[in-house]
């Protein structure tokens, strides 16, 4: 029999990626019950960890568009936000380039769009202006679209450090609760996962590829999500300084087409491919689409040799058949709220969309909520070693000498910055989860040689075995059992 | 005579089977044939490109040994394993017995290289002994 | 700031028998930074018999070669080794050098001394570099990991496994998890033949009837949470898979041993001179950087398939940089370059010192098998040297020995090449 007497709460979201972390951190402010309710093993599982990590300056979207307001929106609370929560981010700015001089209208076309979006300091560059700010990039194009404000930030970071704020103002975080179905009360929901259920009075769906399922679990039927396969290859940091901003080329009726971009962390980044498909759980990169960002890049870098490739995956974006982002109240029932078909820019947008999504759930619980006394907006500062001058790891290894173990040695990451990864609130429980915590197991040798030693700290301080210790949650057990 | 010399022909053609094997005497990997009587006697060896690998042929197919190695549970150390090795080679078709053997027992802690961790392993009159040294546990010496 | 002689960076068969031999050579304070908690590095987990038998003449387990050394270093009133310690920069100065560690005990370490030996060691190529489609489960290692997991802590990572890559670490990876139990269902190796010596391919596969399939890499993994099968295909003279040859087989666990890449993050970052074939330093014949003081050894500096080999080039290193420390190495080296000519990858050294005093041996690797080849050491047209060589490797490192009279005859500037030479009708074995 179902546990029918869950615990209640004010608010519950659906979804722990980017936009429903953000959404919960916004609810830690009030005065209120607020739980998440995560299907995986961890924040950042779904779209959140695998996507281009740019925040975008917003002249893609359609003027008037949800994506246009939220993205623009988006990209001015960022800075504060990655300051306030210690996220990387970097303003490197953007850029479109026209391999031909077919593609100048697309860019006039961007260029008017951002202007009635309000993109602040968008400027077209000739091929020399281009030349000179990028010099590896394809001599022959014939011109570019420049946005001084696009950036790049860190989002699985982004979505931890906004969850453990959540957490640490409050908010609740139930990991591995799948929601199956869903029934109606008079004041609110109750919430099924095949082992418990919680109760609440207002319903945020932000389930990413997932959303249009939960909505018609709550009887609203008015939109559809198609998974779109994004595939990506990640290169190590020697290969930086290829380009230093973000560099696409012009969009298509798919996407915004493969880029090429630093990353905070000092990569290269490529892709995305774009193939819609139907199975919303099948993360496999293909060979067709590996090949595929690997010959488009090169009409943007030319003869770019791809080596030191540390990893390639796949995100899955969703794609809503309103072809918009869908922030409401839905119709069927005014206390379920969406925040469904957040794909791109829905990372640079999702600042924008919680601070709205928020203010939709106050007013469905019925209007003015007073502020929480002693809320925190930020989160304490993570140590990171590999960032800190000599002196400054002098200090920390005097406070705690767990910071002078090395762990991860292509990362420089310490025992002590993974034991705070684990501690933190909504913190890691698995091998993936302090990874991008950490970046212990990120670099070059992908965790060959720190993957047992932060297998063996997770089972200590989680108390649990080691062939318990999963890399994902679920099935994802690493090792299988003594052998003697 | 010549019935007798036909007869020995004879049987010999029934009875006597060729082997084909690498020499792994060095790198080169010969590919020798050998040929066996009914009672796995080395008749013959061919492909070699050197006597070891004569020696080589004729060891494997009568008595082939493996040197073995494998690792040891240690109680009360500061490694929860020991690497071992067989002071000799052991046969080949013996190798799962001393694995099976080396598991079920456990060294005490500490544990110095060369020390005899199992006395004649699986029977073969070979022992089993440490090719690494573990410390005592720290705590374990308080407890 | 502590002022020390040498810092050795690395304390694995390298960096101690660079310490060691640097200690013989006169130098009385030597420091060695090892980052794990024992002395040793990766020859720990070998756990696996074969090596010492060129340096110590007998057949010796890794652990055991290792604490001939770790014996000699602990019992050496010179050498002073740092545990736990991990080095995080080398700044290269003029006469002096300054290294920054850290470690548990002692926070940050700032060291100053007059030279530094690097003996980092390697690591394995991942799964990403390969850039393999599919899934991103668990079940998926490097060997030497498994290694880790099997022979230093007693775990089984998976019990239906698949092997990519058929040199020695792979053969011997096999025969491992065979003894603890599970069942290696196929090595495939993406060249037409295997790297590994043919005694681990008898007594690592051919015993345990694994099959080794040639010319195969695998297409694709599946799996969500955890590895359930990998696709394989045989691949043609590209390396590029070929349509309709695929093969299904559902394991649970995937081990790569797909190449070993030196660890010189902190080289680069020094600014020394990188070879790009062996992504080690460019050396000279004391194995001395292009940064005076700097030396290399071991498999940072190239990767070796024989610890021997280390050992012996390791020594050098140390006896170079005893005498750069004490003032009698020569301050005016003229140097000769030297280069892989036809069928050789690389030489090492890079480049030769024409004054120097000792038989000189020069160390390299052929690109691909030979049979009954020679290799010729060349400058210009004149052949210094030429020898025959029953067979050729590509897993198998060479050397060539060059007497000191031969060198110094050279003209200045002289380029020593090393390149093999065909018989007639070339005998190519795969």
């Amino acid at each position: 029999m179902l546990n029918q007497s869950g615990r209640s709460y004010d608010v519950a979201v659906i979804g722990a990626g980017v936009v429903g972390a953000l959404i919960a951190r916004q609810l830690g402010r009030y005065d209120i019950t607020a739980v998440v309710l995560e299907r995986a093993n961890d924040v950042a599982q779904g779209t959140t960890k695998a996507n281009s990590a740019i925040v975008h300056a917003g002249f893609d979207a359609k003027p008037g568009s949800n994506k246009a307001k939220m993205n623009v929106a988006g990209n001015r609370l960022m800075p504060g936000l990655c300051e306030t929560l210690h996220v990387p981010f970097r303003n490197n700015g953007s850029l479109v380039i026209a391999l031909s001089e077919e593609e100048l209208p697309e860019l006039q076309r961007l260029l008017v769009r951002g202007e009635a979006n309000g993109v602040p300091g968008l400027r077209l560059l000739d091929r020399s202006e281009l030349l000179a700010m990028e010099p590896q990039v394809n001599p022959e194009a014939a011109a570019a679209l420049y946005a001084p404000t696009g950036g790049v930030v860190s989002p699985y970071e982004l979505c931890v450090a906004a969850a453990e704020n959540a957490v640490a103002n409050g908010v609740t975080l139930l990991r591995n609760f799948a929601v199956e179905r869903i029934t109606r009360e008079e004041r609110g929901f109750v919430l099924f996962s095949a082992r418990e259920s919680v109760r609440a009075g207002v319903v945020i769906n932000a389930a990413g590829v997932f959303a249009d399922e939960i909505a018609r679990m709550a009887g609203d039927e008015s939109f559809r999500i198609r998974p779109r396969r994004g595939e990506y290859i990640l290169l190590d940091s020697s290969q930086a300084g290829v380009v230093e901003k973000t560099v696409f080329q012009c969009p298509s009726k798919m996407g915004k087409g493969v880029l090429i971009t630093p990353t905070v962390h000092g990569n290269i980044l490529i892709g995305p491919s774009a193939q819609d498909i139907d199975d919303r759980e099948d993360l496999a990169t293909t060979h067709g689409g590996l090949r595929g960002i690997q010959a488009a890049v090169r009409r943007t870098v030319p003869g770019y040799q791809i080596r030191d490739i540390i990893t390639s995956f796949t995100g899955l974006r969703a794609h809503c058949s309103r072809d918009d982002f869908v922030l409401e109240a839905s119709a069927a029932n005014p206390r379920l709220i969406h925040a469904a078909g957040v794909e791109s820019p829905g990372l640079t947008a999702a600042p924008a969309i919680a601070q709205h999504i928020a203010q939709l759930a106050l007013k469905a619980l019925g209007g003015a909520c007073a502020e929480k006394a002693g809320w925190v907006p930020g989160r304490p500062a993570p140590l990171r070693m590999r960032e800190l001058s000599h002196g400054e790891r002098r200090a920390a290894i005097a406070k705690n000498p767990a910071y002078g173990r090395i762990v991860c040695r292509c990362e420089t990451v310490s025992e002590g910055e993974i034991l705070d990864a684990i501690r933190a609130p909504a913190g890691a429980t698995d091998v993936d989860g302090v990874k991008r915590r950490t970046r212990a197991g990120m670099g070059r040798c992908q965790g060959g040689f720190c993957g047992p030693r932060v297998l063996e700290l997770l089972a200590r301080e989680l108390g649990l075995p080691s062939e318990e210790i999963t890399k994902c949650g679920g099935d994802s057990r690493i090792l299988l059992n003594k052998t003697k | 005579m010549s019935g007798r010399a036909d007869t020995f022909w004879q049987q010999r053609r029934i009875s006597t089977t060729t082997r084909e094997l690498t020499c792994v005497a060095c790198p080169m990997g010969c590919g020798l044939r050998v040929e066996l009587d009914e009672n796995n006697r080395v008749l013959s060896v061919a492909g070699n490109a050197c006597k070891r690998g004569d020696a080589y042929a004729r060891a494997e197919c009568t008595k082939p040994l493996r040197s073995f190695t494998s690792t040891m549970r240690v109680e009360g150390g500061e490694a929860p394993l020991v690497s071992v090795k067989s002071a000799e080679p052991v046969p080949k078709a013996k190798l799962f017995d001393c694995v099976k053997a080396g598991n079920a027992c456990a060294a005490k802690a500490p544990v110095a290289i060369g020390d005899v961790l199992l006395a004649n392993a699986a029977g073969t009159g070979v022992d089993l002994i440490a090719t690494n040294r573990v410390a005592k546990k720290r705590e374990a010496i308080a407890v | 700031m502590e002022a020390v002689d040498l810092v050795v960076i690395g304390g694995g068969p390298a960096g101690m028998a660079a310490a060691l031999e640097a200690e013989k050579n006169g130098v009385e304070r030597i420091l060695i930074l090892e980052r794990a908690k024992t002395l040793g590095g990766i020859l720990e987990q070998c756990i696996h018999t074969g090596f010492g038998l060129h340096y110590f003449g007998e057949e010796l387990s890794g652990p055991e070669y290792a604490d001939r050394f770790i014996v000699l270093v602990e019992q050496n009133p010179h050498i002073e080794v740092k545990l736990g310690a991990m080095a995080l920069e080398v700044i290269p100065g003029e006469n002096r050098h300054r290294v920054f560690a850290v470690n548990q005990a002692e926070g940050l370490l700032e060291l100053d001394c007059k030279a530094v030996i690097l003996a980092m060691g390697c690591r394995e190529r991942p799964r990403g570099a390969l850039n393999i489609p599919g899934t991103r489960p668990a079940g998926i290692l490097s060997a030497g990991t498994a290694q880790k997991y099997v022979n230093l802590e007693g775990y089984l990572p998976g019990r239906e496994v698949v092997i990519l890559g058929s040199g020695d670490i792979g053969l011997i990876t096999a025969r491992r998890m065979t003894m603890e139990g599970a069942r290696v269902k196929l090595v495939c190796e993406l060249m037409p033949y295997s790297s590994g010596l043919t005694r681990n391919i008898v007594q690592c596969l051919e015993d345990f009837n694994i099959p080794l399939r040639l010319s195969c890499t695998v297409v694709g993994i599946h799996g969500r949470e955890r590895l359930e099968a990998v696709t394989v295909a045989n691949v043609d003279e590209n390396f590029r898979p070929i349509p309709g040859t695929e093969e299904t087989i559902p394991c649970d666990l995937l081990l790569f041993s797909v190449g070993l890449i030196p660890e010189n993050e902190l080289s680069r970052a020094a600014g020394i001179a990188m070879d790009h074939v062996t992504a080690g330093a460019v050396v000279d014949e004391l194995r001395q950087t292009g940064i005076p003081g700097i030396f290399a050894c071991g498999n940072v500096l190239h990767v070796h398939d024989m610890v021997d080999f280390v050992t012996l080039e390791s020594q050098l290193a140390g006896a170079g940089a005893a005498a750069y420390i004490r003032g009698t190495h020569d301050p005016a080296p003229e140097y000769l370059p030297t280069r892989g000519g036809n069928g050789v990858r690389y030489v090492v050294p890079q480049r030769v010192n024409r004054r120097q005093p000792q038989p000189l041996k020069l160390y390299f690797r052929v690109g691909e098998v030979y049979k009954n080849a020679s290799v010729r050491l060349r400058c210009g047209e004149t052949t210094l040297l030429q020898k025959k060589r029953p067979r050729l490797a590509p897993g198998e490192m060479e050397d060539l020995l060059l007497k000191p009279e031969q060198l110094a005859a050279l003209p200045e500037g002289a380029e020593l090449t090393i390149e093999v030479v065909e018989r007639e009708g070339k005998d190519q074995i795969f």
